[in-house]
């Protein structure tokens, strides 16, 4: 019996894993946060999220089809959908939907499509988009919502999605009751005007236990996904496990110091994107270091660069910033971190 | 139990063996004609010795070397050289290479054999040479010559390794040899290490075939030379650096080989194949191969003399079911596609797979690299698989030389656990032939440049022999003028003094 006369190359095997899935995957670790975060914060997240999807399958269309790229295959690649939603889950809570359109347009288009699409892009794309709307917007994106056992009223789902494309809020209702100074935020700007630190947690009923009311248990809300996505080995462990650690570690030798003037290692580590950062976006493959070393010396980066970021800077949070430093950075650590290859006494000096 | 290491990556696949192993080992018949390669071992192949038309005995030698790495071929049955002509190939090239075809006469006449002295009397060399004239190699896959192997050149060898660990998928030829004739490899270590001179022998089984572990441990309990030693079943420890490094714990140098390490890697059925070579005197002219899969109906181990048309095994095995679409010469992570089921049995084939459109991922869309690092937690070297695939994208060569491409062992898990469905394995195979036509290049032109470079001088040094031989001859020309002019200047001088005489001579006159 005659073969196919193509020479086909081992190995000969269905594939196992695929791209659609990881994406899907990451999806599904997300849901546990979501659902924290709108419980705590109420039905604008959700309103960011649909928005942001649906523009960054949008944006991602346009691109494919100007690329003259197959548009339906490779939106079920997910990526830009993952896109949408981490960006979404960084903006406020009543976000409107032009903020939202611009930001994942840029995210998508600009930072992802531009460089080549999927695999190319050298920063991650929604923190990309985050950062531009932080620094044209810094206004819209400011104004983070109180955490609903604070605020005396809140949107149904249908008010939420009107404010988002009118601004429009019930006459009961005004911009200041659903506009807050974050946790960290305030932390900051009382110390700085010299406040002591348990004087402003005990003044502000936004503080908790850990760190912020609702903040802490959207952080541990994404660090069980997170953990789901270590045991289904889908991320690699260095990546978190380094973040985390150095960000603690910064935290604690300068809350050692001074417990009144900065605040705990444990505040830090379930305050603001903390555990969303560590666990989904720091860990974005395409942006992030690949050698083994490498991801620890990444993770570390980021987390040391949070902190920095988090105490000296204006922003609200760190994150965003720290991981598009260290996006810039991977290329270089990837260099200097070549795993010792099997057969070879020491690691080979790279040559640039 | 030693203690046992782990080398890093691998994968732990599904082994699909019991399929085939549900009944003993089959006997193939002789054939209706046998189609015997020259190129059956890595190295150079042997020269035909034998014309059209000759009659050949079971056993005859039919192919000489011409070169150290190669070893001869020997005729599998008694019958008629009908033709020596270019035949499809089990090789990866899937060029034709020249054949020897037999036209068997069914009486299986062996040649005359003569019986050995006992082998523990025989020198060391002898031994390698009466084991490289059975035309030994190989048999887990690769078919490089045994006696090379066998030769310590200098080292004080510890440890002979037998490797029986067999862990791809599919494949149990060794797994029967060593349940059904444990007493075959046993006799043929015994043979090996004492060619090699080695203090022990280790037999390595993966941990999924207990039966072949059981088998061979009832015979090397009273042995205190050897041990069988069960490893755990991790894609690919049966590579010969993987399972250096499981039962060592070091790792074989780069460019280096296991007898670096003083030890010595050998397959199962090599042993084997030594034993019937010194203890009956029969070359390699027969194999145990898997034809197995989900395109065959009956999937089982035969064995079948060298030469053999995969039809015929594929008729043993029931013949193929309806969707069969691909024919597979090794296993799903190394094997090659055969284009015709007319290619016959070599030394090397130890498997013969058949696979349907579920076996394989023909469907998948490829997807680009999106740096997920899957593929450098598996990497058995520790290789950086997806920066390799970007430098043999780019054609980097470079890239690929430090990244050290040559190390990679292509054992195909990479491409196996790509969310992507990147063919990372053929991108490598593809940046290392790159290389070496690039190094070939490199060869040739550093030779014209040489030649270029030598005429050059060659010119210049004739144009400077010719300039001072003008120089010279210039040099003498002028001088001899200048001679010339001396003397007729003297002669001149001569002339008027001799005037000047004359005239005052005449002045004395005057006055």
């Amino acid at each position: 019996m005659e073969f196919s006369q193509l020479q086909h190359y081992s190995p000969h095997t269905p594939a196992q894993a695929s791209v659609s899935r990881v994406m899907l995957n990451v999806m599904l670790a997300l849901i546990p946060g979501i659902v924290v975060y709108i419980f705590f914060f109420g039905w604008g997240v959700l309103v960011n999220i649909v928005l942001a999807s649906i523009f960054a399958l949008l944006a991602e269309s346009l691109v494919l089809a100007v690329r003259k790229r197959p548009v339906f295959t490779t939106l079920l690649d997910g990526s830009a959908l993952l896109t949408g939603i981490l960006l979404a889950l960084a903006l406020p809570s009543h976000s409107a939907w032009w903020v939202i359109a611009v930001g994942v347009f840029f995210a998508i288009i600009i930072a992802k499509q531009l460089y080549g699409g999927l695999g190319l892009n050298p920063f991650n794309p929604a923190m990309t988009g985050y950062v531009v709307l932080l620094i044209s917007f810094p206004l819209e994106m400011t104004r983070w919502s109180p955490p609903l056992e604070l605020a005396e009223q809140s949107l149904s789902l249908i008010e939420a999605f009107r404010y988002s494309f009118s601004g429009y809020l019930p006459s009961s209702m005004d911009l200041d009751m659903i506009s807050l100074a974050t946790p960290l935020d305030i932390a900051r700007e009382r110390v700085d005007m010299g406040m002591k630190l348990s004087a402003v947690r005990s003044e502000f009923s936004i503080f908790s236990l850990l760190s912020g009311k609702g903040t802490e248990w959207i952080n541990v809300a994404f660090l069980a996904g997170g953990i789901w996505l270590l045991f289904i080995r889908l991320i690699d462990w260095r990546i978190p496990a380094s973040l985390l650690l150095a960000m603690g570690a910064a935290a604690g030798v300068f809350w050692l110091i001074n417990p009144e003037q900065y605040l705990s290692p444990l505040f830090h580590l379930f305050a603001g994107a903390t555990m969303l950062g560590a666990f989904f976006i720091a860990t974005d493959p395409v942006t992030a270091s690949t050698t083994p070393v490498g991801r620890l010396i990444f993770g570390a980066g980021c987390g040391l660069l949070i902190y920095i970021i988090r105490s000296g800077g204006g922003y609200p949070d760190g994150v965003a910033f720290a991981v598009l430093l260290m996006n810039l950075s991977a290329p270089l650590i990837d260099h200097f971190s070549q795993p010792r290859i099997t057969g070879y006494k020491k690691p080979e000096e790279p040559k640039p | 139990m030693a203690k046992l290491y782990t080398f890093p990556g691998g994968l732990k696949l599904e082994g699909h063996k019991a399929i085939s192993t549900n009944q003993p080992i089959s006997k193939a018949n002789i054939p209706d004609r046998l189609f015997v390669p020259l190129n059956q071992n890595i190295g150079s192949p042997a020269e035909c010795i034998v014309e059209k038309g000759q009659r050949v005995l079971k056993g005859q030698m039919i192919g000489r070397v011409t070169d150290y790495v190669a070893v001869p071929v020997h005729a599998p049955s008694s019958g008629t050289v009908i033709d020596i002509q270019k035949f499809p190939a089990a090789h990866a090239s899937g060029l034709p290479s020249d054949v020897i075809i037999i036209e068997p006469d069914g009486k299986d006449e062996w040649l005359e054999r003569k019986p050995l002295p006992d082998i523990t009397e025989l020198d060391p060399s002898e031994l390698r040479n009466m084991i490289r004239c059975a035309g030994i190699v190989g048999l887990g896959g690769a078919a490089f010559p045994t006696f090379i192997k066998l030769n310590p050149v200098g080292h004080q060898i510890k440890t002979l390794i037998l490797n029986g660990a067999e862990c791809e998928p599919y494949i149990s030829c060794d797994d029967m040899l060593m349940r059904e004739r444990p007493h075959e490899i046993i006799d043929g270590a015994k043979i090996m290490r004492h060619a090699l001179n080695a203090a022990s022998v280790i037999i390595a089984v993966e941990d999924n075939k207990p039966e072949a572990i059981a088998s061979l441990q009832t015979l090397v309990n009273d042995l205190d030379w050897m041990e069988v030693q069960s490893i755990p079943a991790i894609y690919p420890t049966g590579g010969e650096r993987q399972l250096v490094k499981v039962l060592t714990g070091k790792d074989v140098p780069s460019q280096g080989l296991p007898l670096d390490l003083d030890l010595v890697v050998s397959n199962v059925a090599t042993a084997a194949a030594v034993h019937h070579a010194l203890d009956h005197q029969q070359p390699l002219i027969s194999r145990i191969i898997t034809v197995t899969g989900s395109g065959v109906s009956s999937p089982r181990n035969i064995e079948a003399l060298i030469g053999t048309p995969m039809s015929d095994l594929i008729e043993m095995a029931g013949g193929y079911t309806e969707d069969a679409d691909r024919l597979i010469m090794g296993g799903p992570m190394m094997g090659i596609t055969l284009k015709t089921d007319a290619t016959p049995v070599v030394k090397a084939s130890n498997c013969l797979l058949v696979q349907t459109p579920a076996d394989h991922a023909t469907e998948a869309i490829c997807r680009p690299c999106i740096r997920c690092g899957e593929c450098v937690k598996v990497c058995p070297v520790k290789l950086l698989p997806q920066q390799l695939y970007w430098f043999s994208q780019a054609k980097n060569l470079d890239g690929l030389q430090t990244h050290h491409l040559f190390d990679c062992i292509e054992c195909g898990c990479c491409s196996v656990v790509c969310p992507s469905h990147i063919p990372l394995v053929q991108y490598f195979r593809y940046g290392k032939s790159e290389s070496w036509k690039k190094e070939q290049e490199t060869i040739k032109s550093d030779r014209a440049r040489e030649r270029t470079e030598a005429r050059t001088k060659r010119l210049e040094r004739i144009k400077a022999e010719k300039k001072a031989q003008h120089a010279a001859r210039a040099k003498k020309t002028a001088t001899a003028s200048n001679d010339r002019q001396k003397e007729i200047q003297a002669a001149v001088a001569r002339t008027k003094a001799k005037k000047a005489e004359s005239s005052s001579g005449i002045d004395s006159l005057n006055t």
